[in-house]
């Protein structure tokens, strides 16, 4: 059962076509992409999966046009992208593409507010509505209370709030996250978890690299990446409650 | 069931309905519930073996209950229970034997055995991260339940990503 294609009467949001990232060092080459075609629809939430070295976090940069692809075709909201100058990708970043890593990236020396904030000024909006646009998603996300603080200040959890706040500041049509919470304690990964899960209820587009399974049971659609190419890629469906579901996983013997 | 419910009448004497609305309480959803009938015949075997014992008690207007309270034995045989570390991890992997030895007689793919297995275990997940996310004021027990299936699953999915690598 392969997941079916968005129709054509609605282009999915997000497309490629046999997309290939190759690294050159030396007189080596390595491929970290090798023919990627996938798909996000608006809305989605997909999750990409696959063991340290499959190309899951090389694959979200070229989307992201932080890296540029090899070969092949990306297509962002109905336009190609792939060929775009690294200036024409920040502004599209700016405007349509959000960014989560691992570690944060915040800026150290703007507080948690001005980190926020800064998203909507560079793209241009009046400083009203900016402010505006920050003190929601703060408290949204739980951090009000720490808007005046330097980010350094913060657990990691709630820098990773900080660092989805800022991403979300422009509403942009793709939320990209790479392993966001691959460097927390699990009460804070639950925490993103939830958060992210939520602004998908509310209608967030999000494609998420990562190697938390628990992302699976949230995600719309899981592609299993392996030696840089698209080993599977299926919607999640419920399991059949044929049976309590931990009775599957733990055996609870007496 | 033997020993959860001797534990149990280590507590107090109780009754069998007692014995499941207790294991059902403590352990929440998640837990696969016991029927009432397995309860009383687990109970009955106990009694044979001397580890319970039980005498019926008069209720007004109702048929009489029969209440089950640990023998000396019993107590010897759950301290028993209690000291002994519990077995290790599972090697008798259903999924593994059929990933291994159905290619070898032709009868599947390996990629399309682990993809279908990868599928299911995404469905459990999504089970499992529903049931979590109603348990905010569930007892810890039947949080930890949860938690416990969640990391099992995520260490299946993991011996699931090694196989991939060296079988496939």
């Amino acid at each position: 059962m392969k997941y079916s294609a968005p129709d054509a009467e609605r282009p999915a949001l997000l497309r490629t076509r046999g997309l290939v990232k190759v690294y050159r060092s030396g007189g080596v080459s390595v491929e970290a992409v090798r023919g990627v075609d996938i798909e996000v629809g608006a809305g989605e939430f997909v999750a990409i999966m696959g063991p340290s070295g499959s190309g899951k976090s090389t694959l979200l940069h070229v989307l992201g046009g932080l890296e540029r692809a090899t070969r092949g075709e990306i297509w962002l909201r109905g336009q190609r992208v792939d060929g775009l100058s690294a200036s024409a990708w920040a502004v599209l970043r700016r405007k349509h593409v959000g960014f989560v890593f691992q570690f944060f990236n915040l800026l150290s020396t703007m507080t948690v507010a001005d980190n926020v904030e800064l998203p909507a000024l560079l793209a241009g909006a009046p400083p009203r509505q900016a402010r505006k646009r920050r003190e929601e998603l703060l408290a949204e996300l739980g951090l009000t209370p720490k808007a005046g603080m330097a980010p350094s200040r913060l657990s990691g959890g709630e820098q990773q709030r900080v660092a989805l706040a800022r991403a979300l500041a422009n509403e942009p049509s793709l939320l990209l996250a790479d392993e966001p919470t691959g460097n927390l304690d699990s009460a804070s990964a639950r925490d993103v978890l939830r958060l992210l899960s939520r602004t998908h209820a509310a209608g967030q587009s999000i494609l998420m690299v990562t190697h938390d399974a628990k992302v699976a049971g949230l995600a719309d659609r899981v592609i299993s990446l392996f030696d840089g190419m698209v080993a599977d890629d299926a919607k999640v469906m419920p399991a059949p409650r044929k049976a309590a579901p931990v009775r599957d996983v733990l055996e609870l013997k007496g | 069931m033997r020993q959860p419910l001797l534990a149990l009448l280590a507590k107090e004497p109780a009754h069998g309905y007692e014995l499941k609305l207790a294991l059902e309480q403590t352990f929440g959803q998640a837990y696969p519930s016991p029927n009432i009938g397995q309860i009383y015949v687990t109970l009955k075997r106990l009694e044979q073996d001397g580890l319970v014992r039980s005498q019926d008690v008069e209720q007004d207007g109702r048929p009489n209950k029969r209440v089950y309270e640990l023998t000396p034995a019993g107590r010897e045989q759950l301290a028993a229970w209690v000291q002994e570390p519990i077995e290790g991890p599972r090697v008798r992997d259903k999924f593994f034997m059929k990933l291994v030895l159905a290619p070898m007689a032709g009868l599947a793919d390996r990629m399309e055995l682990i993809n279908s297995q990868r599928r299911h275990y995404f469905g459990i997940m999504r089970n499992l991260m529903e049931m979590q996310a109603g348990m905010d004021n569930a007892s810890p027990a039947a949080r930890l339940l949860v938690e416990g299936a969640v990391l099992h699953l995520q260490a299946d999915l993991d011996w699931l990503e090694r196989c991939q690598e060296e079988l496939v």
